[in-house]
């Protein structure tokens, strides 16, 4: 069982740890084809998803989950809440206590808002993004969907292209295969590269055509349309010139590479629909593997 | 009234001696071992300190209109408690302080409280809204030593321009807070790998350094004096150091968390570590160390800026910039300036007394005979934790809070007067 209170980043969590959550995410996934895909190890216990920020996948993905191991599951939204009264998150935090909540999942815009909450709460702490900072169940599924696929990380060489900058996919995605012994490229523009990124042990590249040769996994990531206006990129078109994944892209890759995407995708910006919707997509796989490794998370952190 | 300090290394201004102080009325009458005589107070300085009393040319009193963060009365206080016996505060109230009749209400309102003595700086522009300049000639002289925008510099650079053309008519000071708000854009940390990692929005160092260089050249090109505020990477430090060797008139402070900690702090969205300018790199402290030793920085400020609990205790981006630093500030001076070797005792008081009273021109900041008698003494014998509930200011947000530091403020003497402080059994 995992010995932690909370899950707030890949960063600080070991190799160990990682391969515990994907093994016990791989027997969740055998659930999945049972006709009963429900347990009731988690009978009892309750967990809340308050997102500061809007999101389909995430929370519909640990609502699932949730649901799934029995236990019962309420959402907070920001915009429908007493958040919107000016409620400090510390007092929502501990106002999530007093409800007897056993795990809450935040999403924040404000990087670090996991690590308050969990300072101030009693619940199991589970960050489902914040800021710029990590999104460590979304680089799980991303690893447990490499590891179903590879059945190991060493030496794999995972390319991860578009806006690094603001990805906290990215990061967390890094620290994670990197400790699992993947080698990891970020690809892009200098302006949606983050300061000295490679220190974190990945190498940098701006050339993609350069760096998906020879890749085993290729990774998109969202491209947000606001930072064409913000002066970061030119135009739609280029970007895609340069940094959209086509067909044509991943041919030059291993015969056997997959292609991931956090979604949702932007077709024709950051991936072409040829790409995404070929033979080497993911993408789906991705998602459906983030409900067995968020049932993973919760189980590991609630009965640990 | 007379007190006679008895016993106590003297740090003079260029030496220190064991002897003997003594203070009649208002100045400090004689330097020398043995004193003896009468005197209506006598304090053992027996294996103590005696300096110049420390002049912070940079705080925040918050006061009027943010009196829920610190105030007149409780900022005084804490001053007092760090050793300080003079103190210049920003004019960022609310209302802001820029005509005559608030320069005149803080002034009042310190000597009221009769704690250190406060010297206000005054705004450059009405509101602080960079447009209109305000009334510098007749704030001088009601009692502001310099002007500054401080945390909203003059973007404007022909703004600029003429604020330091026209401050040169009265002889009066402009203090520049260096920040290209353009190039810090939504930033809140260095930009550096730490707001990588930690997934925080970093400011590059050129949103300091551009209007340093941008400031020095109008100083130049005007002949006239510009004070550069908290100056915290190697960028601005070459800078001035560039400027001076030029002739430039100017001048530049720096704060103890920029000799002292780096952007580490920031890794566990600790908000007492969001400070602007923020904690930069390893690097950026060896270049102020380097400044502060070879005279490039002349003075070292706290930027004691005092927040309420509540608007720290909560996420990093939206918490507000700044740290208190009144009753850190020697201690962090003598730990991490002089304990390791960089300067001694005598060049700390020059930062920390001498400089910043002379750029102001408030006459004092010496301890010589004939010198008003602002003496602090301090006990060099002493570690402790830092503990923010100790802190006489009203405030806890200290990003030096749990650090391991060396020295204490023991008396506080403000013109020939002791002042009551707090002794904490450390």
């Amino acid at each position: 069982m995992l010995k932690r209170k909370d899950l707030l980043g890949l960063m600080d969590v070991s190799a160990e740890e990682i391969m515990e959550i994907l093994d016990r995410a791989r027997e969740m996934k055998k659930l999945f084809s049972q006709e009963v895909k429900k347990t009731n190890s988690l009978s009892g216990k309750t967990v809340c998803t308050l997102f500061y920020e809007n999101s389909t996948r995430t929370k519909t993905s640990f609502d699932t989950a949730a649901k799934l191991l029995g236990a019962s599951t309420s959402a907070i939204s920001a915009s429908t809440s007493s958040i919107q009264k000016g409620e400090t998150l510390i007092d929502t935090g501990k106002t999530l206590d007093a409800l007897m909540t056993d795990a809450i999942v935040i999403r924040h815009s404000a990087a670090g808002s996991p690590h308050l909450l969990a300072k101030n709460v009693k619940a199991h702490v589970i960050n489902g993004g914040d800021g710029l900072h990590e999104h460590p169940t979304q680089a799980l599924l991303d690893m447990l969907t490499i590891y179903n696929r590879f059945g190991s990380f060493k030496g794999l060489k995972v390319v991860i292209a578009g806006d690094i900058k603001h990805s906290r996919v990215a990061r967390s995605n890094v620290w994670g295969l990197s400790k699992m012994g993947a080698e990891v490229t970020l690809v892009g523009p200098a302006t949606l590269m983050p300061f000295d990124a490679d220190r974190m042990g990945c190498k940098i590249s701006y050339d993609l055509d350069e760096a998906v040769e020879g890749a085993n996994i290729v990774m998109g990531l969202r491209l947000q349309l606001e930072r064409q206006q913000a002066g970061l990129f030119p135009s739609a078109a280029e970007y895609h010139k340069y940094y959209g994944i086509t067909e044509k892209r991943l041919a030059k890759a291993e015969s056997d590479a997959i292609l991931l995407h956090p979604g949702p995708i932007n077709r024709g910006l950051e991936l072409s629909s040829g790409a995404a919707d070929g033979e080497s997509s993911f993408i789906l796989e991705q998602v459906n593997n983030g409900v067995a490794v968020r049932m993973a998370v919760l189980e590991l952190l609630i009965k640990g | 009234m007379s007190i006679l300090i008895k016993n106590g290394y003297v740090v003079k201004e260029d030496c220190m001696e064991k002897c003997d102080v003594l203070v009649e009325g208002r100045r400090i009458v004689a330097i020398e071992p043995n004193i003896d005589g009468y005197a209506d107070k006598v304090i053992d300085a027996e294996n103590l300190t005696v300096m110049a009393g420390f002049v912070d040319m940079h705080c925040h009193l918050r006061e009027p209109g943010f009196e829920y963060k610190e105030d007149i009365a409780s900022g005084t206080k804490s001053a007092l408690q760090g050793g300080f016996t003079s103190i210049a505060c920003m004019p960022n109230t609310s209302p802001v302080i820029d005509n005559t009749a608030l320069v005149l209400y803080v002034k009042n309102r310190a000597a009221e409280e009769d704690n250190a003595k406060v010297y206000p700086i005054a705004a450059v522009t009405k509101g602080q809204k960079g447009k209109e300049l305000t009334e510098m000639g007749s704030m001088k002289q009601a009692g502001a030593v310099a002007f500054s925008d401080d945390g909203l510099p003059v973007v404007d650079g022909n703004t600029m321009r003429l604020a330091l053309e026209y401050a040169k008519t009265f002889d009066a000071l402009v203090i520049s807070h260096c920040e290209d708000k353009a190039i810090a854009g939504e930033g809140v940390v260095n930009e550096g790998f730490n707001a990588t990692i930690a997934g925080l929005k970093g400011i590059n160092r050129v949103a300091e350094e551009a209007m340093v260089a941008r400031d020095i050249l109008l100083a130049e090109s005007l002949n006239t004096k510009v004070h550069i505020a908290h100056v915290s990477t190697r960028g601005s430090v070459d800078l001035v150091r560039w400027a001076k060797a030029r002739g430039v008139k100017v001048t530049c402070e720096t704060c103890p968390h920029y000799f002292s900690a780096t952007d580490d702090e920031i890794l566990s969205f600790n908000t007492y570590a969001k400070i602007n300018p923020p904690l930069r790199e390893e690097d950026d402290v060896l270049a102020i160390i380097e400044g502060l030793k070879d005279g490039t920085i002349d003075a070292i400020a706290t930027d004691h800026a005092p927040h309420h609990i509540d608007e720290k205790n909560r996420e990093f981006n939206y918490a507000p910039n700044g740290s208190i630093g009144f009753e850190t500030a020697f201690a962090i001076g003598y730990t991490y300036l002089v304990e390791p070797g960089h300067i001694d005792l005598t060049d700390l008081s020059r930062l920390m007394s001498k400089n910043p009273s002379e750029i102001l021109g408030i006459g004092s900041g010496k301890l010589a005979v004939g010198e008003t008698a602002d003496i602090t003494i301090v006990d060099l014998n002493k570690t402790y934790e830092v503990d923010k509930n100790k802190f006489v200011s009203k405030a806890e947000n200290c990003v030096f809070n749990g650090w391991k530091v060396t020295g204490t403020i023991e008396h506080v003497i403000i013109d020939g007067q002791e002042k009551e402080i707090k002794h904490y059994d450390r």
